[in-house]
């Protein structure tokens, strides 16, 4: 198996005022295609800023990151926006979903920024939210929908462009536990159907339970 | 990201603020239409000008003493009629010069009296410029050489004095003199600022036995062709100053005061244009100050764009064009309002206004342009938000 994600001695350190503050100390992991593992930790122990890094939206201080294939420290923010867009899917605990759009628009976003024409695009979309259960609900706006069918259009638009990667940042954090329960099915059944490496950021210990492995953060450092 | 999908991302995120883009567009809206307007005006003002000063004849040189210069009193003449013999030898046919010595006199018919510029003339003159007569006859020949009492009136005085009566044939006061009334002239209006209406023509002769004088105050040449008109007053000045070798003499042609009345004209339609351009760059403001409002307040949406592969560029171009959307819907708006003013101005006040192509274009380019330049910074800015920061923002 190839890793879709490799860390070799990671740091990243924030400049506040003058003082440097280092959120991560030397991170070593491997994310192999089509893994399933949570990332836990207290808040302050790094798993944001970790998660950034291996979500290409920021560059480590120092160490090595290798994501699908491409050494992150060598690429310029075009760069890094076109390895996002092919390798990483995003969802947040917050969906972030464009409020005046529709969903089927909303899933089709990612592929916008790949040069795809709109028929194309919205075909790949309304397929995605189909795979989510969401075929009925293309042309309801955010605000049309509860918040775990908002979470399951946001779960689509990070699989539209086929990523090798998902990262999910507290995806059940803004949902009652029914419903986190369903979207972590969801995930889960993805993972298993396609292949998508799941990586999920979570405090919730029975979340992180359901994961194949944990990587447990603290103080910067994996313990 | 394709232009036609950043087109319609910034057209959307118009809408979503319709109220203030409008109020943004207005700043732009009233900064073009002040310059169409303005430039109308200025280039209506400079095109009747111009037509006033071609009507006056074609092939015209005026001779007068001293420089030819605008706001300066003019100098004290010393040309008498024998300077307008010489003059008339030069040009080789007495018909193609007419003179002028004019005094503001009252002119009385019964009770009724006005003032009016009273010229001493040459029966010539209706040959050297534009001039028609709405009835009766012009001065002839014998009237001039005898120096006898007869008065062809402007429109106006006839009407002032006259009334509704036929004034052919009727008597005139002139300064206390009496004389005969027969002509009109056909009503002229203003030109250059002056009531040409209110001019009374009698004999040369006449004038100076009634002014008291034997000066003349300018001579004026119809050329018999455009070539040899400047050779001509040439020819015309160097005669006068063998004459009178004190004082200076100029010809001018039509062209040249066409030239010089041209150019001030031109420069104040310039600063006017220019005035009405602050308001434009005062509209450019209030785009940037919008724009920048905006990136702030989407912020958010800016992070997850980013985050699912939107370029700097792609982010920087979508506000880009959100600006360059602004302040063209708004100079197209300007543009009509500017239009319909400059038409509104035209029909219902007196001064003119002529619309030009350069200006409306000029105006569209301009505003166009202001969204770039007032867009390329809010533009640069959204470009460069860090997506960690830019997602975590409320």
């Amino acid at each position: 198996m190839t890793a879709a994600i490799e860390a070799t001695g990671v740091t990243r350190t924030y400049e506040l005022d003058g003082v440097r503050v280092p959120a991560l100390r030397g991170v070593s992991l491997t994310v192999p295609e089509g893994d399933y593992v949570a990332l836990v930790g207290p808040s302050g122990s790094g798993k944001s800023t970790l998660m950034h890094l291996l979500g290409g939206l920021d560059r480590p201080t120092s160490g090595r990151l290798v994501i699908g294939g491409r050494d992150v420290s060598r690429l310029d923010p075009a760069d890094l926006a076109r390895l996002r867009n092919e390798t990483i899917g995003f969802v947040f605990q917050a969906f972030h979903l464009l409020p005046r759009t529709s969903a089927v628009d909303n899933v089709a976003l990612p592929l916008v920024y790949r040069g795809l024409g709109a028929r194309q695009r919205r075909a790949r979309a309304a397929a995605m939210l189909e795979r989510v259960g969401l075929g009925h609900r293309l042309g309801h706006r955010p605000n049309q929908l509860s918040g775990g069918e908002q979470q399951r259009v946001a779960i689509a638009r990070a699989l539209v462009t086929d990523p090798a990667v998902l990262l999910a940042d507290e995806p059940t954090g803004n949902l009652d536990s029914a419903t986190g329960q369903s979207v972590l099915a969801l995930l889960e059944a993805l993972n298993a159907d396609s292949g998508v490496a799941v990586v999920l950021v979570t405090h919730d210990r029975e979340v992180a339970a359901r994961a194949r492995r944990q990587i447990v953060l603290r103080d910067g450092v994996i313990v | 990201m394709r232009l036609a999908e950043a087109w319609r991302v910034a057209l959307d995120a118009l809408r979503a603020n319709r109220l203030r883009s409008l109020l943004t567009m207005l700043g732009v809206v009233i900064g073009v239409a002040a310059v169409v307007v303005l430039v109308a005006i200025g280039t209506g003002t400079k095109r009747k000008v111009e037509s006033q000063v071609e009507g006056l004849g074609s092939n015209l040189l005026i001779v007068v003493p001293g420089q030819v210069t605008l706001g300066s009193a003019p100098s004290v003449s010393r040309l008498s009629l024998a300077d307008v013999d010489a003059v008339s030898r030069v040009v080789g046919d007495r018909s193609r010069v007419a003179v002028t010595v004019a005094s503001g006199e009252l002119v009385r018919a019964g009770n009724r009296e006005r003032f009016a510029t009273v010229q001493g003339v040459l029966e010539t003159t209706p040959a050297v410029f534009v001039r028609s007569l709405g009835r009766g006859s012009y001065l002839t020949r014998s009237d001039v050489d005898t120096g006898r009492r007869v008065a062809v009136l402007g429109a106006g005085v006839a009407r002032a004095v006259f009334g509704d009566r036929d004034p052919i044939g009727q008597q005139v006061t002139i300064a206390g003199v009496r004389f005969r009334v027969i002509g009109v002239f056909a009503p002229l209006g203003q030109s250059l600022g002056v009531d040409r209406d209110g001019e009374v023509h009698i004999p040369v002769t006449t004038a100076h036995r009634l002014f008291g004088t034997t000066r003349i105050d300018g001579i004026a040449i119809k050329a018999p062709d455009r070539e040899r008109i400047n050779q001509l007053g040439d020819q015309v000045v160097a005669t006068l100053r063998d004459r009178h070798p004190e004082t200076e003499f100029s010809a001018v042609t039509q062209e040249q005061i066409l030239g010089v009345l041209g150019d001030i004209l031109g420069v104040l339609t310039g600063v006017l244009a220019a005035i009405a351009g602050i308001s434009l760059l005062v509209g450019g403001v209030g785009v940037s100050n919008i724009m920048l409002v905006s990136v702030r307040e989407r912020t958010r949406e800016i992070g997850l764009r980013k985050a699912v592969g939107a370029r700097p560029r792609d982010i920087g171009v979508q506000f880009l064009l959100e600006a360059v959307l602004l302040t063209s819907i708004g100079g197209a708006a300007g543009m009509a309002l500017g239009v319909g003013t400059a038409l509104v101005v035209q029909a219902l006040s007196p001064i003119p206004a002529a619309i030009t192509w350069w200006s409306l274009a000029l105006a569209f380019g301009v505003s166009a342009a202001v969204g770039i330049v007032f867009g390329v910074v809010p533009a640069q800015r959204a470009g460069r938000l860090d997506p960690v920061v830019a997602l975590r923002s409320e």
